[in-house]
C-alpha cells in the first residue's frame, strides 16, 4: 500500500535532522496559519496561484527562489560551522548528514534558487521590454512554474520524510547507483531534477517563441534590450541543453528502478558516460544562469551611469558566441577521467576561448561607466562589486582550463572557491541587482536604499572572507566535501571562511529588513510614474505595477532605447484618441493542479507506491487534455474597462506633476 | 494568403497559430536532442554485452522490416488525413486517422511482442548494459508512438464533436508534425540498431 | 498554411520505400562487405531523413518560416557536437582503459 514508506522514514534518529524537519513543517504551518488568519486563501488562489499573467508568474518564481536561497544558505552555514570545528573528527554532524547537506545545498542553489530567480526575472521583465502583452504560451508558463515548485517541494519534503541524496549535486554513479545507495536519497534528487527540468525546457521554448514572434512593431533584433538578448540566448540553451540532463538522470533512474546497467560497475555499464551526459548539460547550464545576469548588469550600468551602453553590438555578438561555444567545452569538468592528451587539450583550448567574449563584456560595462554620472543605487553597487570580483574568478577559471593544473586542483576547495567566485558575484549579484532594480516595477514602490547597500557590503565582504581562504586551502591540497580532516594548519582558514558565512548571514538579514522597511514605508517611496530611475526602455513606459494588459496601445519602436527617446521627443505618456478591447488569457487551476500531481507522482515513484503513480499520472493526463482542448481560454477586457484603468493611470501621473 | 486584408481578429489567430507551430517545432528539436543522446549512448554501449547475447543473436530482420513498413505507411495515411483536413472533409479525416491508428497500434503490437520474446529468453533490459540501451532507445520511441496514438484518439474525438474548426485543424497540424517526426526517429533506429546489428 | 498535394506525399512515400528497401535487402543478402554496407546504410538513412523532411514535413526554402529552418540547422549542429564529442570522448577512453 505505501511501498517502501514506513514510520522509519521520519527523521527521529538524530536531533539535528529532527530539528530540520521541525523547522520545515513548522514554517509551512506558520505560513498556513498566517494565511488563514489574514483570510487570504481565496485571494491567493484566484489572484496568484491560478494566474497565467507573466508578471505574477515572475513574482512567484522569485518568491520561490528567495525561499530556497534561505534554505540553501542554512545548508551553507551548517557546512561552514562543521568544517570550522571538524579537526580530528570534531564537529557536530555525522558524515551521512554532512553529505546530505552539501548535496542539497548545491542542488538547491542551482536548480531551485538560481533557475527560478532567472526564470522569474525574465518572466517579469522581458515581455514588458519587447512591448507585448504576455508570453507566447501563458498557461504553459504557469505549468513551468508549478513544475519547478514541485521539484523544490520534493527537496524540502526529503527533510521530513526519508533522506536526501549524499551523492553531491552531480550525483555521479556508481556511487549514486542502487548498489551503493539503496535508500531514497538519490531518488529524491533525480525526481526533483527531472520534474523541474521539464519546466525549464518549456520555459526556454516559451521565451524563444515570445522573443522571436511577439516583439512590438519596429523592434528589430538589434533594437532589443541587452537583457532580452541574453534572455533569448539563455532560453535557447535551456531548450537545447536540458534534454541532456533529462537523459542522464532518466537513465540513472532506470538503473535504480529496473536494475538496468547504464552506469553500473558490472554487466557492461559505463559510468563515464554519465559524466559525459551530465556535463553536456552542465556547462551550458552555467551560461544559462550567467547570461541573463550579464543582461541585467548591462541595463543597470547604463541606467545608473545615465549613458547608452557602450558597444551594444559587441555585447550582442559576444552573448551569441558564448551561447554556441558553451556547448563545446563540457569535458573540462572531467579532465582527470583519463582522456588522452589530444582530447584534454582540445577542450582546454575551447574553454580558454570562451573567456574572450566574456572579457569583452567587462570592457563594455567599464566603458559605459567611464565619464558617466553614476548614481550608486544598490543595483549599481551589485554591478560594480560583480565586475571587480568576477575578474578574479575568471582568472582562476582560465587557470583550471589548463589540464595539468586542473589535475592538481580538481576536487579541491580551489575549485569550490572558483565556482562560487563565478556564481555568487556573476549570477547571484546580478539577480539581486535585477531584484532591487525592477522591484518598483512589480510592486509600485521602491526598495529601501540603505538596507540594500548594507546587504551589498555584507555579501561582498562575506564573500571574500568565505572563499578566498578556500583558494589557499585548495593549493594546500584540501579536498572538497570533507566532513572531517586532521591537518591542523587548515583550521584557521576554515574559521575565517565560517566568519565570512556569518557576514553573509548579515547580508541576508539586511535583505529581509530591507523588504520589511520598504513595505512599511511603501507610501513614501511609491512609484507613481512607473519610471523611478529615468529608465530607457519600454518596461518603464507603463505604470508600476503594469495593468494586466501591460500596454493599452502596443508601442511602435524606432530606437534601441525607445522610452528615453520618447521622453526627449515629448512623445512619452501620450493618450491615444480611443481604446480598443483587449483579450486576455483567463486564469486556470490547471497549472497548479499539474504541479501538485507532479509532486505526488515524484513522491510516489521515490517510495515505490505504484498505485499512486498511476493515479497521479492519470490526473495529470486528464488535466492536460482538458485544458488543451479548451478553445475559449481567454476573456475580453472592454474598451471602457481599459479606459477606466488608463484614466486612473493618467490621474496618478498628473498628481505627481 | 496575404496578411494585409485580414481583420484584427483573424490576424491574431494567424499569429497564435504561427507561434504554436514554432513552439511545437522547438519541442520536436529538443526531443531530437534526446533521441540523439540515446542513440549515442546505445552506440557507446554496444560492446557492453557482459557476456550476454549480442544484437546479431537477438534481432530479427523480418520483424524490423514489418515494423518499418507499418510506420512508413502510417506516415502516408496521416498525410492523407492532412489532405482531407485541407479539403474540409470531416468523414475522410476520421477515416484516415482511424487507419493511421490501426497501423500505429500494429507497430506497437510488434514491438511489444519483440520485447516480450527477448525478455522470455533472458535477454531483458537488466541483462547487460547493451540491452539496457537497446530497450531504452527503442522503448522511448515506442512510448512516443503510444502517445501519438492517444493523441489521435483525442483529436479524432474533437473532429467528431467540434468539427474541423480552426483550433482543431491547428492541433491536427501539430499532431502531423509529431507523427512524421517519429517516423524519422525510426529511420535512425533501423539504421543504427537493427541493420548494423545484423551485419 | 499552404496546400500540399497528394503528389508530394506519394513521391515522398515511394522515395522512402526505395531508400528503406535498399539497405534491408543488402543486409538480408549480405551483398556487400560489412564496412561498405555500413556506409550504404548511413547514406540511405541521411537521404531518407531529408526525404521525410521535404515531402512529409514540407520543409523548403520558400514557405517554411526562417525560424524553423534556423532551429533545424542549429539542432543538427548541436547533435553533431554532442554526439560527435561523446563518441570522441568515450571511444578514446575506451581505448585507453579497456584494451
Ligand atoms: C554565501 C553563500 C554560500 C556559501 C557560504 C556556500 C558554501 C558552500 C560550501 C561550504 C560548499 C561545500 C564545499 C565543499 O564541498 O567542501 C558549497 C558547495 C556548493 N555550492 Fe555553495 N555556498 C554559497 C552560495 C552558493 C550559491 C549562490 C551557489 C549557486 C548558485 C552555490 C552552489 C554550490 C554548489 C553547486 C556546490 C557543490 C555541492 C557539491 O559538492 O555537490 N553555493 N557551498
Ligand atoms: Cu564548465
Amino acid at each position: 500500500m505505501f511501498g517502501k514508506l514506513t514510520i522509519e522514514a521520519l527523521p527521529l534518529y538524530s536531533a539535528i535532522a529532527a530539528g530540520g524537519a521541525a523547522v520545515t513543517v513548522g514554517g509551512a504551518l506558520l505560513v498556513a496559519i498566517v494565511l488563514t488568519w489574514l483570510k487570504a486563501w481565496k485571494y491567493l488562489w484566484t489572484d496568484w496561484l491560478t494566474s497565467v499573467d507573466h508578471k505574477r508568474i515572475g513574482v512567484m518564481y522569485i518568491v520561490l527562489a528567495l525561499i530556497m536561497l534561505l534554505r540553501g544558505f542554512v545548508d551553507a552555514i551548517m557546512m561552514r560551522a562543521q568544517q570550522a570545528t571538524a579537526l580530528d573528527a570534531g564537529g557536530y554532524l555525522p558524515p551521512e548528514h554532512f553529505d546530505q547537506i552539501f548535496s542539497s545545498h548545491g542542488t538547491i542553489m542551482i536548480f531551485f534558487m538560481a533557475m527560478p530567480f532567472m526564470t522569474g526575472l525574465i518572466n517579469l521583465i522581458m515581455p514588458l521590454q519587447i512591448g507585448t502583452r504576455d508570453v507566447a504560451f501563458p498557461w504553459l508558463n504557469a505549468v513551468s512554474l508549478w513544475l519547478s515548485a514541485a521539484g523544490a517541494g520534493l527537496v524540502m519534503v526529503s527533510l521530513v520524510i526519508g533522506k536526501f541524496s549524499t551523492a553531491g549535486w552531480t550525483g555521479y554513479p556508481p556511487y549514486s547507483g542502487i548498489d551503493y545507495n539503496p535508500g531514497v536519497g538519490v531518488d529524491y534528487w533525480i525526481w526533483a531534477i527531472l520534474i523541474s527540468g521539464v519546466g525549464s525546457t518549456m520555459s526556454g521554448i516559451n521565451f524563444i517563441v515570445t522573443i522571436l514572434k511577439r516583439r512590438a512593431p519596429g523592434m528589430t533584433l538589434m533594437r532589443m534590450t541587452p537583457f532580452t538578448w541574453t534572455a533569448l540566448c539563455a532560453s535557447v540553451l535551456m531548450a537545447f541543453a536540458f534534454p541532456a540532463i533529462t537523459v542522464a538522470c532518466g537513465l540513472l533512474a532506470l538503473d535504480r528502478l529496473f536494475g538496468m546497467h547504464f552506469f553500473t560497475n558490472a554487466h557492461g555499464g559505463n559510468m563515464m558516460n554519465y559524466a559525459n551526459l551530465f556535463w553536456i548539460w552542465g556547462h551550458p547550464e552555467v551560461y544559462i544562469l550567467i547570461l541573463p545576469a550579464f543582461g541585467i548588469f548591462s541595463e543597470v550600468v547604463a541606467t545608473f551611469s545615465k549613458k547608452r551602453l557602450f558597444g551594444y553590438e559587441s555585447l550582442v555578438y559576444a552573448t551569441a558566441a558564448i551561447a554556441i561555444l558553451s556547448f563545446t567545452v563540457w569535458l573540462h569538468h572531467f579532465f582527470t577521467m583519463g582522456s588522452s592528451a589530444n582530447v584534454n587539450a582540445f577542450f582546454g583550448v575551447t574553454t580558454m576561448v570562451i573567456a574572450v567574449p566574456t572579457g569583452v563584456k567587462v570592457f563594455n560595462w567599464l566603458l559605459t561607466m567611464y565619464r558617466g554620472r553614476i548614481d550608486f543605487h544598490p543595483s549599481m553597487m551589485w554591478s560594480i562589486g560583480f565586475m571587480v570580483t568576477f575578474v578574479i574568478g575568471g582568472m582562476t577559471g582560465v587557470l583550471l582550463a589548463i589540464p595539468p593544473a586542473d589535475f592538481l586542483m580538481h576536487n579541491t576547495t580551489f575549485l569550490v572557491a572558483h565556482f562560487h567566485n563565478m556564481i555568487i558575484p556573476g549570477v547571484l549579484f546580478g539577480y539581486l541587482a535585477g531584484y532591487m532594480f525592477w522591484f518598483p516595477k512589480a510592486f509600485g514602490f521602491e526598495l529601501n536604499r540603505g538596507w540594500g547597500l548594507a546587504s551589498f557590503w555584507c555579501w561582498l565582504i562575506g564573500f571574500y572572507l568565505a572563499f578566498m581562504p578556500l583558494y589557499l586551502l585548495g593549493l594546500k591540497g584540501m579536498p572538497r566535501r570533507m566532513e572531517t580532516y586532521n591537518d591542523p594548519t587548515w583550521q584557521p582558514y576554515l574559521m575565517v571562511a565560517a566568519a565570512g558565512a556569518v557576514v553573509v548571514l548579515f547580508g541576508i538579514a539586511s535583505m529581509v529588513m530591507q523588504l520589511y522597511v520598504s513595505i512599511r514605508d511603501r507610501r513614501l517611496t511609491a512609484d507613481r510614474t512607473g519610471d523611478p530611475f529615468d529608465g530607457r526602455t519600454l518596461e518603464w513606459s507603463t505604470s508600476s505595477p503594469p495593468p494586466p494588459y501591460n500596454f493599452a496601445v502596443i508601442p511602435t519602436v524606432s530606437d534601441r532605447e525607445p522610452f528615453l527617446v520618447a521622453k526627449k521627443d515629448g512623445t512619452a505618456y501620450q493618450r491615444p484618441a480611443s481604446y480598443t478591447p483587449i483579450s486576455i488569457p483567463s486564469n486556470t487551476p490547471a497549472g497548479v493542479v499539474l504541479g501538485i500531481f507532479a509532486f505526488v507522482l515524484g513522491f510516489a515513484i521515490i517510495w515505490h507506491i505504484w498505485w499512486l503513480v498511476a493515479v497521479s499520472a492519470i490526473v495529470m493526463f486528464t488535466t492536460v487534455i482538458t485544458r488543451s482542448s479548451d478553445d475559449h481560454a481567454e476573456f475580453t477586457l472592454s474598451a471602457g474597462e481599459v479606459k477606466r484603468i488608463e484614466d486612473e493611470r493618467f490621474r496618478e501621473l498628473g498628481r505627481r506633476a | 494568403m496575404s496578411v494585409m486584408h485580414l481583420s484584427e481578429h483573424e490576424r491574431e489567430e494567424l499569429e497564435t497559430r504561427e507561434q504554436r507551430a514554432l513552439g511545437f517545432w522547438l519541442y520536436l528539436m529538443g526531443d531530437a536532442v534526446i533521441f540523439a543522446l540515446l542513440f549515442a549512448t546505445y552506440a557507446i554501449m554496444i560492446p557492453g554485452t557482459a557476456g550476454g547475447p549480442t544484437g546479431k543473436q537477438l534481432f530479427n530482420l523480418n520483424n524490423a522490416a514489418l515494423e518499418t513498413a507499418l510506420l512508413l505507411v502510417s506516415s502516408l495515411t496521416f498525410g492523407f488525413a492532412s489532405l482531407s483536413v485541407q479539403a474540409g472533409n470531416r468523414k475522410a479525416v476520421l477515416g484516415w486517422l482511424g487507419v493511421t491508428f490501426v497501423l500505429g497500434a500494429g507497430f506497437i503490437f510488434l514491438e511489444l511482442r519483440e520485447f516480450a520474446g527477448l525478455i522470455a529468453q533472458g535477454a531483458g533490459p537488466d541483462r547487460s548494459g547493451f540491452l539496457s540501451a537497446f530497450f531504452t532507445l527503442v522503448g522511448t520511441h515506442g512510448v512516443h508512438v503510444s502517445m501519438g496514438l492517444l493523441w489521435i484518439v483525442i483529436l479524432g474525438a474533437q473532429v467528431a464533436v467540434k468539427g474541423l474548426t480552426a483550433p482543431v485543424a491547428s492541433r491536427l497540424f501539430r499532431l502531423g508534425l509529431f507523427w512524421h517526426f517519429l517516423d524519422i526517429a525510426w529511420v535512425g533506429i533501423f539504421s543504427i540498431v537493427y541493420l548494423p546489428g545484423l551485419l | 498554411m499552404e496546400r500540399h498535394g497528394l503528389a508530394t506525399y506519394l513521391i515522398g512515400f515511394v522515395l522512402a520505400v526505395v531508400l528503406t528497401a535498399i539497405p534491408f535487402w543488402l543486409v538480408a543478402t549480405h551483398a556487400l562487405p560489412p564496412q561498405r554496407l555500413l556506409l550504404v546504410i548511413g547514406i540511405a538513412a541521411v537521404l531518407q531523413v531529408l526525404v521525410h523532411l521535404r515531402f512529409f514535413l514540407h520543409l523548403n526554402f520558400t514557405t517554411t518560416p526562417k525560424e524553423n529552418l534556423l532551429a533545424l540547422v542549429f539542432t543538427a549542429l548541436l547533435i553533431f557536437i554532442m554526439v560527435g564529442g561523446s563518441f570522441w570522448i568515450m571511444f578514446d577512453l575506451h581505448q585507453r582503459m579497456m584494451s
